[in-house]
């Protein structure tokens, strides 16, 4: 019986509206108690005083790139920096190479992640062969692999009625459409947020209309088919608003919002960087306050980071063919930290929404620090100061745009199913 | 200003640019001598790095080097990063190492040369990037309306094409607004830029209300892909609705100028017969181009570098 | 005149090393310099160009081939008084030019910086014709080393000569003035310059020393 014991912290667990000093004890892989001064007898004691204690974070949205990518990223790499960042259960798209519509690409996932992966991983499976948008996936046999969702990100499935019935047909199998809502054609060859700044910088501009269009479009086909939509990387707050008054009346909508969005605006493209070029793009500051309200009063559930590598050499091209994307594991707590500090969210709020609220909407064991719950905790310093080099990070890329800040709160210890996979001054351990 | 070099016209402040202009016209007097030489830049190189093709302006920063007596270099790789073996940024640094004093850099994507001076020593001049700014462009524009006006406060210039997607048009609004002028946009509605008066100018959907009392007209080349498509649905409709002629000239002031920056599409934007004669001042802008561009040369090329002080 | 921002012009403020004088000329090792203060006032000024018209004519072999050009800014003033005297003493209508040398100095690179160009006029071409050059003060005679560069890219003249109100010593090139207003002894940090004021043609001339440091920062 392997026992660790996460003393002195504070653990905060919004599931059960937990927010207190208290020890964490895991025994076998799951915890057992919760409580002040637990018996520390026969148990490995992982010291988290002045830390916040809380389920480690759950990613609804990252690109791992593997198969068929890993110059850029693999599952090593990808579930190294997630641990880094404190997330104990990482959901990856399905735009590799082979793209993930087939039960043996899922299944290829899941065993490279056993062998290779500190953190758990979970594979999404594409909702149409090959990302076309013509056939639909063999969503049961996926599910039955290993599959927790469905999203042709990277794409958006452009024909409204294949989009409907990969709505209607994701009910069979219960798991959520998770979506790139953009209408492709009104984004066009956009780069940048269509607006006063794509005016000065002469690129051409991504219309937030080219999201609220497709969002509206979408919503309706889950009113109409009852299937779970869920909005993917919501970044205007037309969008945001739609989602609000789709939960009002009933339907069955959820929504993430990615850290970058919730921080920075259009602005910060002004010197042309590629490493602020993202899909959808960073959108005007009314739409960043918008996000953040949606967070804030629930309309929009988990803050997931859309985590993107790209090697240096694709990035460093004309802004125009650079391909979009950011890091965003090992970057995420601080960034949305900042959101705690300038008080637009509480402690639990903002913790929810990496754990529970993520757990929640994919239907996922974890996301709580209940009796009998996975041991997957995540340790955070919110005070702790330190420097962010992606060229010393975990991901094989480094294409953030917070490369050289200065962040405030690291996650200083992940642990999964009881076991230390992350330690801040060790490093990534193995089990 | 111009320490590090010339990226757009948003960067510099008015007295920069009188210090420009100032210079410009002092370099023009040159092109009336005989023998159009002097040794300033005399054992200093420049590079012309063309990623765009174009002979107009190449050639216009090819005899303004010359004739400040440096040796000019053309480089024109081939267009994008994708279709080469070498990346832009790999370019631009192997030119670097080869110690150039000045390198002009055009491109078809905005932000290039920007992305380019970062990581350059040698300064960079912004000969059109995408559709974000071509900065001598709208200065040898300031010194031709001041050649035939006088002055620029107090102006009214109207400026008529696809605003959208000309660097000609953003830098002339922010050169013509920042010397004092008011500056109007006119063109079809796809073609003008969201959100377009934070720039400072006001756009007009009616060529008849923008050039009502204008002093400057200021016609844009349109692109011949973008008409008869989304954007435009023919030569015909643009040319009827905002093609510069005679007839519709008269709305202007009768002192009017008319200026192009070429080549002309000639019956589009402008008649066949104001391309070639008064009021149109379109050779003068030609040739104030060289004098423009040997100031902007002068100005920056061949200034001490320090890596070299030091290996001296 | 002082209408440009500061900037080291190569003669009249800073001759920099060396300036073994020639015999004649203000400069010498030891010698004692001119106090500071006005060298040449308004009154002196003329009589000085009156005379240097004076030698003009007698030393000029062809009087109807004279071209003046004055090097900016000084010599401008300086060469048009001239011709009005060569008009008023032998009726003589002398093209009168004005030939900025910046483009042509020898420290542009070095010094990296960019003084302001000035105007340049040359109303007739200079071929055939015994330009004068007249500059208000001489010193390490680079400006004058430019002026003729400079000039040279406009023709072939029969004969340069140079005037100069000022030779205020250190010369660092092989250049002689032929005619010279006034020799002042300075110290190499000093600054000689002309003072203009009033309206074109009708102007106060006055030459003034500046002291080292006072030289420096006027």
């Amino acid at each position: 019986m392997a026992r660790v014991l996460i003393r002195g912290g504070r653990v905060i667990d919004p599931a059960v509206d937990r927010d207190e000093m208290a020890d964490v004890l895991i025994e076998d892989g799951h915890v057992v108690a919760v409580d002040a001064a637990l018996d520390a007898r026969d148990a490995e004691v992982v010291d988290a005083s002045g830390c916040w204690v809380t389920p480690g974070f759950i990613d609804l949205h990252a690109h791992l790139r593997e198969p068929g990518q890993e110059y850029k990223e693999d599952i090593a790499s990808g579930g190294s920096a997630g641990a880094a960042g404190g997330f104990t259960s990482i959901c990856c798209m399905a735009n590799t190479d082979p793209v993930n519509d087939d039960p043996a690409v899922t299944e290829y996932i899941l065993d490279r992640a056993r062998h290779d992966s500190p953190v758990k991983i979970l594979p999404i499976a594409a909702a149409t062969k090959g990302l076309e948008g013509r056939v639909m996936t063999e969503m049961a046999a996926l599910v039955e692999a290993g599959a927790v969702a469905f999203s042709d990100d990277g794409r958006t499935i452009m024909d409204s009625d294949m989009q409907r019935r990969v709505l209607e047909y994701s009910k069979m199998v219960g798991r959520p459409v998770s979506v790139h809502a953009e209408d492709l054609t009104l984004v066009r060859d956009g780069v940048v947020n269509e607006g006063p700044v794509s005016t000065r910088l002469g690129l051409p501009g991504n219309p937030s209309a080219a999201e609220t269009i497709n969002v509206s479009r979408d919503i309706h086909l889950a009113e109409i088919t009852g299937g779970h939509l869920h909005i993917g990387h919501v970044s205007t707050a037309g969008a945001v608003a739609l989602i609000r008054e789709a939960r009002v009346r009933g339907i069955h909508v959820t929504g993430e919002v990615t850290p970058h969005h919730l921080a920075l605006t259009d602005a910060e493209t002004m010197g042309y960087d590629t490493n602020t070029k993202m899909a959808p793009p960073l959108r005007s500051a009314a739409d960043v306050a918008a996000c953040i309200g949606g967070l804030a009063d629930g309309t929009l559930d988990a803050i997931a980071t859309d985590h993107a590598p790209h090697a240096v050499h694709e990035k460093e091209v004309e802004f125009t063919e650079a391909p979009p994307g950011v890091l965003g594991l090992e970057t995420a707590l601080p960034v949305v930290l900042g959101l705690v500090r300038d008080r637009h969210l509480s402690e639990a709020q903002l913790i929810a929404s990496l754990t529970c609220n993520a757990a929640r909407v994919f239907h996922l064991e974890t996301g709580r620090l209940t009796r009998g719950a996975p041991g997957d905790v995540a340790v955070i310093d919110p005070e702790r100061r330190w420097t962010y080099d992606p060229t010393k990070g975990y991901s094989k890329s480094r294409n953030s745009p917070w490369a050289g800040q200065e962040m405030i709160g690291r996650v200083v210890t992940t642990l999964v199913d009881g076991q230390v996979v992350y330690h801040v001054d060790r490093g990534v351990l193995r089990p | 200003m111009m320490g590090r070099g010339l990226l757009g016209i948003e960067d510099l402040g008015r007295e920069d640019i009188e210090l420009i202009l100032d210079t410009a016209d002092h370099m023009k007097e040159i092109g009336e001598r005989d023998v159009k030489k002097v040794p300033t830049l005399r054992g200093r190189t420049i590079i012309n790095l063309f990623f765009e093709p174009s002979t107009r302006t190449r050639t216009s920063f090819e005899i303004a080097g010359k004739r400040l007596s440096a040796d000019v270099v053309n480089f024109s790789p081939s267009d994008s990063s994708l279709s080469k073996s070498e990346s832009i940024l790999d370019t631009a640094k192997t030119l670097d190492a080869m110690d150039p004093d000045a390198v002009v850099v055009r491109h078809r994507v905005a932000g290039v040369p920007k992305r380019i001076a970062d990581v350059l020593d040698a300064p960079v001049i912004n000969a059109g990037d995408g559709a974000h700014e071509h900065p001598t462009q709208a200065l040898l524009d300031l010194m031709t309306v001041v050649e035939n006006k006088g002055r620029i406060d107090g102006l009214t210039v109207t400026i008529v094409g696809d605003i959208a997607h000309s660097r000609v048009a953003r830098s002339n609004v922010y050169a013509f607004t920042k010397m004092g002028a008011e500056v109007r946009v006119a063109g079809p509605p796809t073609m003008m830029p969201v959100e377009v008066e934070c720039l400072g100018v006001k756009a007009f959907t009616s060529l008849r209300e923008a050039l009502d009392g204008a002093d400057v007209v200021m016609a844009l080349r349109i692109q011949r892909e973008r008409l008869a498509g989304s954007m435009l649905p023919s030569v015909r409709e643009y040319s009827a609705s905002f093609g510069i002629d005679r007839a519709k000239l008269r709305f202007a002031k009768d002192d009017a100028i008319v200026m192009h920056p070429g080549p002309v599409n000639r019956g589009v934007e402008l008649s066949h017969d104001l391309t070639d004669h008064r009021p149109s001042v379109i050779l003068d802008q030609v040739r104030n181009g060289v004098a423009m561009r040997m100031a902007v040369l002068y100005l920056l090329a061949g200034r001490k570098r320090s890596r070299t002080e030091e290996a001296s | 005149m002082a209408t440009d921002p500061p900037h080291p012009a190569p003669d009249g403020a800073r001759p920099s090393a060396g300036g073994s004088a020639h015999p004649g000329e203000p400069g010498r090792p030891g010698e004692r310099v001119a106090p500071a203060g006005v060298v040449l006032d308004d009154p002196a000024i003329q009589r000085a160009l009156m005379r240097i018209s004076h030698e003009l004519l007698e030393r000029t072999e062809d009087m109807r081939a004279l071209y003046l050009v004055g090097i900016p800014n000084g010599g401008v003033p300086l060469a048009r008084r001239i011709a009005r005297n060569l008009q008023s003493i032998a009726d003589l209508e002398v093209p009168v030019g004005v030939l900025d040398t910046t483009l042509y100095r020898d420290d542009l690179v070095s010094s990296g910086a960019r003084p302001r160009l000035r105007r340049t006029e040359m109303p007739s071409a200079v071929d055939e014709h015994v330009v004068v050059l007249v500059d208000d003060v001489a010193s390490t005679g680079r400006t004058i080393r430019a002026a003729m560069d400079a000039l040279m890219d406009f023709g072939r003249p029969r004969a340069v000569q140079v005037v100069a109100l000022v030779d205020r010593g250190h010369r660092e090139l092989p250049i002689k003035i032929d005619y010279v207003g006034k020799n002042i002894a300075t110290a190499r940090g000093d600054l000689v310059k002309l003072r203009v004021s009033g309206e074109t043609d009708a102007e106060t001339l006055e030459m003034v020393l500046l002291r080292g440091e006072e030289g420096a920062s006027a």
